[in-house]
C-alpha cells in the first residue's frame, strides 16, 4: 500500500509537470491580454509599461519557467483583472462550487440507487419502466432549460425557494459555506437538483445494468439455495457486486461536475468556480486561467486515486501493489 | 413407516420463451430414501439440472413447475409457501453447484458466507455460528480452516473452493442433498476424494444424495439407483448395478458404449449417431426414435413408462432384454 502510494504520488507529480506546460502553453495560444487589459487610448510607454509588470514581454519559455519556479512556492500568479492572488481567488470561490458537486452527487446516489434496484429487480414492472424513461429525460434534457423550469415553476409561480445566490452563509474553517444555514441550504436545492439530473440517470442506468447482471450469476442462486432472505441477497450479495462499477464512475462524474458545473452555476447565479473561469476566459486573466486548469489537474488526479482505495476495500481481487 | 425422504411424481418444468414452450422437464418420475443415494444421469440439456432446481424451487422465469408434485418427508412442496420454502432451502435441502468458481460471491469472505448460513437458519450467537462453520470446513478436509475463513473466493482453488460449497451445504446436516454435477470442474483425484466424502456421508448421517451427473462411471462407484434422462424424460431407472449390466433403453446402452472400457481395448469407441433433439419442437412419439438403432413405425406412439422387470422400469416399446447384448 505504502509502496503503491509513492508510485502514485511521483506519476501524479509528473502529470501535473506535463499538464503545466500543456496549459501555458494552451492558454497562450488563446489570444493576447493586452488588447482587452490595456485602453486602446494609452500610449506607446504606457503600454510597454503594463506588459513589462505583467511580465508579458519575456519570450515563451522564460515566461514559463519564472510561473513554474513561482508555483513551486505556491503562487500560482497574480489575477490581471482582480489584481488579487489567483489561487486565492480560486480558493475563495471553492466551497461553494464543492458543496454543490457534494450535494448533487449525493442526490444522486440517495435517489438513483434506489431507483436502480428496483427498476433491476423487477424488469417488466411499469414502474420500473417508468423510471428507465424518466432516466432517458434526465440524460437527454439540456440543463440550462431544466433550469430555467425548475426557476420558472418553484422561484416565480409557486414561489417555494429562491433562484439565486448562495443565500446566508456561515464560516467554518475560514471558508464560507451555504449548507449550514437553513436559508443557504434553500438556495442550493434547486442547483443542486440540476446538477443532479444527469447523474441520477447515470446511477439509475448502471445500477439497474449491475443488478441485472448479478442477480443471474450462480452465486445468487447458491445464496439462494442457502435460504437466504431476499433482503440480505439484495443488499449484500448483489448490491456489494455493483457497488464498483457505480463507484468509478461517479468518482469521475464528481471531478466533472465540479470542474465544469458552468451551466448551472450561470443559470442559477450561484457564485462558484465555474462562473469565475468562464469570466477570466472572456477578458483573457491567464493567471487565473491557468492556476484553475492546475487545481482541476489535482483534484482528478486525488479523485482517481480515492477511487483506486475504495475499489480495494469493495473488490477483494483488486490489490493495490506498487508493481504495474 | 415414515415415508421416503424424497419422491419426485410426474414433475413437469416448462420455459416459456418467445420461441415456444421447452418441456426441460417432462414427466419425471423417481423417489429416494434416507440414506440412498440416486444417480441422475444424461446428456447435457435432457434436464438433470432442471429437475435439481425444480425441487428446490429454484426455477426462474420464464420456467415453471407446470405439473406434478415434489414430497419432501410426505410433504407437498408446491403448497408451501415462499417464506417456508426459504425455511427449508440450505437447511433440510441443500444444494451444491456445478461450477465452485461462479458459487461462492467473489466479493464477500468465506467466514460471512458461512456464517450468513447458519444465521439464517438457526438461532445463535455470531461465535456460535464462526465455531459452527469452522468445524464444517474441517469436516471437508480444508487444512486450518480458522485462517481460511477469513480468506475471499479467489485466495482458493476450484477443489477448495467446492469444498467450501459443500460445507456450506453440510452446515445444517440436510435430510437430502441435490448434487448438480459438482465434479465435472475438478480434476480425477479431488473427484474422488469429494466421492468418497460423500458416500461417507450418506452413510453415518443418513442423508438423501441425488447426484446430477453426466459421467457414467462416477455413478458406478456412488450411487445405490440410476435414473437416466434424455430431452426432458427419465428413460431408464433401477438399481445402478442392474441397469450398468443389463441396460433396457437403446440410450442407455448407447450411453454405456460411449464410455471407454478395458474390456473392449482396440476398439472404436460406440459413439449415439446424431445429436441431442431440440426441446421445442421434439417429435411425436419417443424422442430417442431418430437415433436408435431399433427404431421403428410403432415408435411414433410414445411409448409408456414400464416396469419390464422387478424395479427396472424403461421408456422404450422393445426393450433389451436377453435378446440384445449390451
Amino acid at each position: 500500500m505504502t509502496v503503491f502510494l509513492l508510485r502514485r504520488l511521483l506519476q501524479a507529480a509528473a502529470v501535473v509537470l506535463v499538464m503545466s506546460l500543456l496549459v501555458f502553453l494552451g492558454v497562450y495560444a488563446i489570444g493576447d491580454p493586452v488588447e482587452i487589459l490595456i485602453s486602446p487610448e494609452a500610449d506607446q510607454i504606457e503600454r510597454e509599461r503594463a506588459i513589462r509588470a505583467l511580465g508579458l514581454d519575456l519570450p515563451l519559455w522564460q515566461q514559463y519557467l519564472v510561473f513554474l519556479g513561482r508555483a513551486l512556492q505556491g503562487d500560482l500568479g497574480r489575477s490581471f483583472v482582480f489584481n488579487e492572488p489567483a489561487l486565492q481567488l480560486i480558493l475563495q470561490r471553492m466551497p461553494a462550487t464543492l458543496e454543490l458537486a457534494v450535494g448533487a452527487t449525493l442526490v444522486a446516489l440517495v435517489i438513483g440507487l434506489p431507483l436502480g434496484l428496483y427498476a433491476g429487480l423487477r424488469p417488466h414492472a411499469p414502474v420500473a419502466k417508468g423510471i428507465l424513461a424518466g432516466s432517458i429525460l434526465g440524460f437527454s434534457l439540456p440543463t440550462f432549460w431544466v433550469g430555467l423550469m425548475l426557476i420558472m415553476v418553484f422561484a416565480v409561480q409557486l414561489g417555494w425557494l429562491p433562484s439565486t445566490g448562495r443565500g446566508e452563509t456561515v464560516t467554518v474553517l475560514g471558508m464560507r459555506w451555504s449548507f449550514l444555514t437553513r436559508d443557504g441550504l434553500a438556495h442550493m436545492v434547486m442547483p443542486a437538483l440540476n446538477l443532479s439530473l444527469f447523474k441520477t440517470s447515470l446511477v439509475i442506468r448502471l445500477t439497474r445494468a449491475g443488478v441485472r447482471e448479478t442477480m443471474l450469476m450462480d452465486y445468487v442462486k447458491f445464496a439462494r439455495a442457502k435460504g437466504l432472505s431476499p433482503a440480505r441477497i439484495t443488499f449484500v450479495h448483489v448490491f456489494k457486486n455493483i457497488l464498483i462499477p457505480v463507484v468509478t464512475v461517479v468518482g469521475l462524474e464528481f471531478g466533472g461536475t465540479i470542474a465544469f458545473s458552468v451551466v448551472t452555476e450561470s443559470v442559477f447565479a450561484w457564485p462558484g468556480m465555474g462562473k469565475l473561469i468562464i469570466d477570466s476566459i472572456n477578458v483573457l486573466d491567464r493567471p487565473v486561467m491557468v492556476a484553475y486548469l492546475m487545481i482541476i489537474v489535482l483534484m482528478f488526479i486525488t479523485i482517481n486515486l480515492v477511487v483506486d482505495i475504495t475499489y480495494s476495500l469493495l473488490d477483494p481481487r483488486v490489490r493495490l501493489e506498487g508493481k504495474s | 413407516m415414515s415415508p421416503p425422504t424424497l419422491q419426485v411424481r410426474n414433475l413437469r418444468t416448462h420455459f416459456f420463451t418467445r420461441a415456444g414452450v421447452v418441456r426441460a422437464v417432462d414427466d419425471v418420475s423417481f423417489t429416494v430414501g434416507r440414506g440412498r443415494v440416486l444417480g441422475l444421469v444424461g446428456e447435457s440439456g435432457s434436464g438433470k439440472s432442471v429437475t435439481g432446481f425444480s425441487i428446490l424451487g429454484l426455477v426462474d422465469p420464464p420456467g415453471r413447475i407446470v405439473g406434478g408434485q415434489v414430497l419432501f418427508q410426505g410433504q407437498d412442496l408446491a403448497t408451501l409457501s415462499e417464506e417456508a420454502m426459504r425455511r427449508l432451502r440450505g437447511n433440510r435441502i441443500a444444494m451444491i453447484f456445478q461450477d465452485p468458481m461462479m458459487t461462492l460471491n467473489p466479493v464477500l469472505r468465506i467466514d460471512t458466507q458461512m456464517i450468513e448460513t447458519v444465521l439464517a437458519h438457526a438461532k445463535v450467537s455470531r461465535e456460535e455460528a464462526r465455531q459452527r462453520a469452522r468445524d464444517a470446513l474441517g469436516q471437508v478436509g480444508i487444512p486450518s480452516p480458522e485462517e481460511r475463513l477469513r480468506a475471499y473466493p479467489h485466495q482458493f482453488s476450484g477443489g477448495m473452493r467446492q469444498r467450501v460449497a459443500i460445507a456450506i451445504a453440510l452446515l445444517h446436516k440436510p435430510d437430502l442433498i441435490v448434487a448438480d454435477e459438482p465434479t465435472t470442474a475438478l480434476d480425477v483425484t479431488i473427484q474422488g476424494q469429494i466421492l468418497a466424502e460423500a458416500q461417507k456421508l450418506c452413510a453415518e448421517s443418513g442423508t438423501a444424495l441425488i447426484w446430477i451427473t453426466h459421467d457414467l462411471s462416477v455413478v458406478a462407484g456412488l450411487a445405490d439407483d440410476i435414473a437416466v434422462m434424455y430431452a426432458g424424460k427419465v428413460v431408464e431407472q433401477g438399481p445402478v448395478a442392474e441397469v450398468l449390466d443389463a441396460p433396457l433403453h437403446p440410450y442407455t446402452v448407447g450411453l454405456i458404449g460411449s464410455v471407454p472400457s478395458r474390456n473392449r481395448r482396440g476398439e472404436p469407441l460406440r459413439q449415439i449417431p446424431g445429436m441431442t433433439p431440440s426441446l421445442l419442437n421434439l417429435p411425436a412419439g419417443c424422442a430417442f426414435r431418430a437415433r436408435c438403432p431399433r427404431a421403428e413405425a410403432r415408435c411414433a406412439e410414445p411409448p409408456p413408462f414400464a416396469e419390464y422387470r422387478p424395479g427396472r422400469f424403461a421408456r422404450c416399446i422393445h426393450p433389451h432384454g436377453e435378446a440384445i447384448a449390451a
